[in-house]
């Protein structure tokens, strides 16, 4: 929203690699039931102040009832939640320092949206209608909604319903600001265009964001970090990067992404460089960390944009990860293609390729006999 | 918005269509046929006793319309028309009474219903989903059985040597037996009892589809649950509650077996009234102006109701 870029701002940004920097928000151990459904086992959490982060994973995984506790809806069966070194724990959600942009807004039907708005405002004390009026107003220019503040809620697009909500939510200056889906119900474009204006506006805020979403590619844009969640626990807590180059787990390298993986064990190590032997595509080199303990069985992960395919087999140091397909499938999106090359163990490998020109001489087709390759850094080693 | 006129069909086809009924004018026409026979029609001829005068004989009045004097007649009679029975009513103090008396009672009555009414259907609204349809059918249950039998079985309870004075005697409450049964407190009971489920079933529906997330978010702008409730659930149950209690206190003004069974000699209600004039009077002129003043008085409640929904609707809810 503001002119000047913010990159200098986000690259500097990384709080959560300071041992010494003082979490903002805490999870401690909590768990919470429904019944015998265990919603969310054991997490403990810290999320930093300004930060922008997602909690990710698919639906009932927990993540929605973590953001709840925080807001206060659903109070935990054990372990305490602190806000700004605060346990609020047992504090009742009214009196919490913090305000939820819920999932389809749930904007009062029967107020304008400047009574939708001021809301807020109206239950704290001491608060004259003067100072209502003047921040009504800011919130409206800040969610550029001037001149729609006598409407009602179902005379707006969804779009602008979306902006009312976050305005409402942001009127009372809450310490974190949380958001359940915020964007779910918004047409892809559209979305696209206000995760920007997220970011932007908890940039110029210098507020703590809290997102719960399922969809992977709006964490990987708006987050500085991502907690990917499944079955109540949390599975990875990294950056956009390192969750989708560095993932720990099958399962996440599975959930964000596309990934081919390959199952395999252990045949050589020499410090960094592993050679691991599968059956699918024989044997793979890889890059691994000199400290990582490795037993027998390992898991080599490779992302289809990473692969590179040709009708001949690459020459000299792009030789080490060469395997021979057959086209299986093609789907062609535009800016991309994605092959399902099927391997001789049977094996079908995706490989995304980049659409660079308009006319190719030769374009690949269906059953032809390819190469793929890969350098040992593209692979991920998965051991679990 | 210049081809707003090129939406409607060509002339053409309107030509065609034009001995063909639409069924969608079909579908709506059957009921409005009905009402035009069976409430209208009637209706105009009440209107029309309400202006004769009444006569011993078999029936009871002496026409002041009749088709087979001609046209030229009818209209020099309807320049003179008497409107002596309405005058009627407004000199005898007890109209006016019954009429007062009975809004009073079924004002009263609709009130309670709605503090009791509400309550439960906010309590149904918010049970388990799977436990909604007993508690449903257990409100439309007393539907089952007559509602002449019900209101009877209420005699049992509230007189003297009934159920209810025995049990508060019994545990000592009271000392001496409550004359309950024979007063306007026993017509508010029977009427509460009776029309209660028309009180729920509106602020069920109301309250059942609301959105539970409106109150999560009332509440994490700073509201206590208490303020939630009357800032946020509360008028959004308007129309439930404006359509529970109209269909509450409308039959309830012009109720008669609950005042006649459970009210005593005191009790003014139009309903007995209009039953005196009738059957015991037999002066059936009367008996229909007291009808139609009882429409009269009726109809503006009902079309306040209905300007109420219109713009319920037009706020989106």
């Amino acid at each position: 929203m503001s002119g000047e870029s913010l990159g200098s701002v986000r690259r500097a940004f990384a709080p959560w690699t300071d041992p010494d920097a003082k979490p903002f928000v805490c999870f401690k151990g909590v768990t919470k039931r429904f019944g015998p459904v265990m919603a969310v086992d054991a997490v403990s959490l810290d999320i930093f102040e300004r930060e922008f982060f997602s909690l990710l994973g698919p639906s009932g995984c927990g993540k929605t009832t973590l953001l709840r506790m925080l807001a206060g809806f659903e109070t935990a069966n054990t372990g305490y939640i602190f806000l700004d070194g605060v346990n609020i724990s047992e504090v009742p959600p009214h009196r919490r320092p913090v305000n939820m942009m819920f999932q389809s807004y749930a904007l009062f039907p029967h107020m304008t949206v400047e009574q939708n708005i001021a809301f807020g405002l109206r239950q704290e004390s001491g608060v004259s209608k003067a100072a209502m009026a003047d921040r009504t107003a800011e919130m409206l220019k800040l969610v550029q909604l001037e001149g729609y503040g006598k409407r009602r809620p179902n005379q707006l697009s969804g779009g602008q319903q979306q902006r009312v909500a976050l305005a409402r939510s942001l009127a009372k200056r809450p310490k974190v600001l949380l958001l359940d889906e915020p964007l779910g119900a918004l047409d892809k474009k559209l979305r696209e265009e206000t995760q920007f204006e997220l970011m932007d506006l908890q940039m110029d805020l210098g507020l703590t964001f809290i997102i719960v979403t399922h969809d992977q590619e709006e964490a990987m844009t708006v987050s500085d970090r991502i907690a990917v969640m499944n079955e109540g626990r949390l599975v990875q807590v990294a950056t956009p990067g390192e969750i989708y180059e560095q993932p720990k787990t099958r399962y996440v390298a599975d959930f964000l992404g596309s990934i081919n993986l390959f199952d395999g064990t252990l045949a050589s190590r020499n410090g960094a460089a592993a050679v691991v032997e599968t059956g699918a595509a024989g044997p793979l080199h890889v890059l691994i960390d000199e400290g990582t303990e490795l037993a027998g069985s390992a898991t080599i992960g490779v992302r289809p944009e990473k692969i590179s395919i040709g009708f001949d087999r690459p020459n000299g140091a792009g030789r080490l990860n060469t395997v021979k397909g057959e086209i299986w499938d093609i789907a062609y999106y535009g800016d991309l293609s994605t092959y399902h090359v099927k391997l001789s163990s049977g094996t079908i490998v995706k490989v995304t390729v980049t659409n660079t020109t308009r006319l190719v001489e030769r374009p690949i087709g269906w059953d032809d006999e390819v190469w793929l390759a890969w350098p040992p850094e593209a692979g991920i080693l998965i051991a679990e | 918005m210049k081809d707003l006129g090129d939406t409607s069909p060509p002339l053409l086809r309107v030509e065609r269509q034009r001995w063909v009924i639409p069924a969608r004018l079909a579908v709506t026409a059957i009921p409005y046929l009905w009402l035009l026979v069976f409430f209208l029609a009637p209706f105009f001829i009440v209107f029309k006793i309400s202006l004769s005068e009444v006569a011993i004989a078999i029936p009871p009045y002496r026409p002041v319309f009749d088709l087979s004097e001609g046209l030229d007649v009818l209209w020099e009679k309807a320049r003179a028309l008497s409107f002596g029975n309405y005058v009627w009513l407004t000199e005898d103090d007890l109209y006016w009474k019954s009429y007062l008396s009975s809004l009073r009672i079924a004002a009263i009555s609709t009130l309670i219903a709605l503090l009791i009414g509400y309550p439960l259907a906010y309590a149904m609204a918010r049970a388990p989903a799977a436990m909604r349809p007993i508690l449903l059918a257990l409100v439309i249950l007393p539907f089952w059985t007559s509602f002449l039998i019900r209101v009877y079985a209420w005699i049992g309870i509230l007189k003297r040597e009934g159920l209810l004075n025995a049990t508060l005697l019994n545990f000592g409450v009271i000392s001496e037996p409550l004359t309950i049964l024979n007063t306007d407190i026993a017509v508010i009971i029977g009427i509460v009892y009776s029309y209660l489920p028309f009180m729920v079933l509106p602020l069920y529906a109301n309250l059942e589809r609301m959105d539970h997330r409106l109150i999560e978010a009332a509440r994490d702008l700073g509201c206590t649950r208490v303020k939630a409730f009357w800032l946020v659930t509360a008028p959004l149950s308007l129309p439930g509650i404006v359509a529970g209690s109209f269909l509450v206190f409308i039959p309830a003004v012009g109720e008669f077996v609950i005042p006649d069974l459970l009210g005593g000699s005191e009790t003014l209600m139009i309903g007995r009234t209009l039953w005196s004039e009738f059957f015991a009077n037999r002066d059936w002129p009367v008996a229909s102006a007291v009808a139609i003043v009882l429409l009269a008085v009726l109809i503006l409640p009902i079309v306040f109701f209905q300007r109420h929904q219109q713009r319920a609707d037009e706020a989106g809810r």
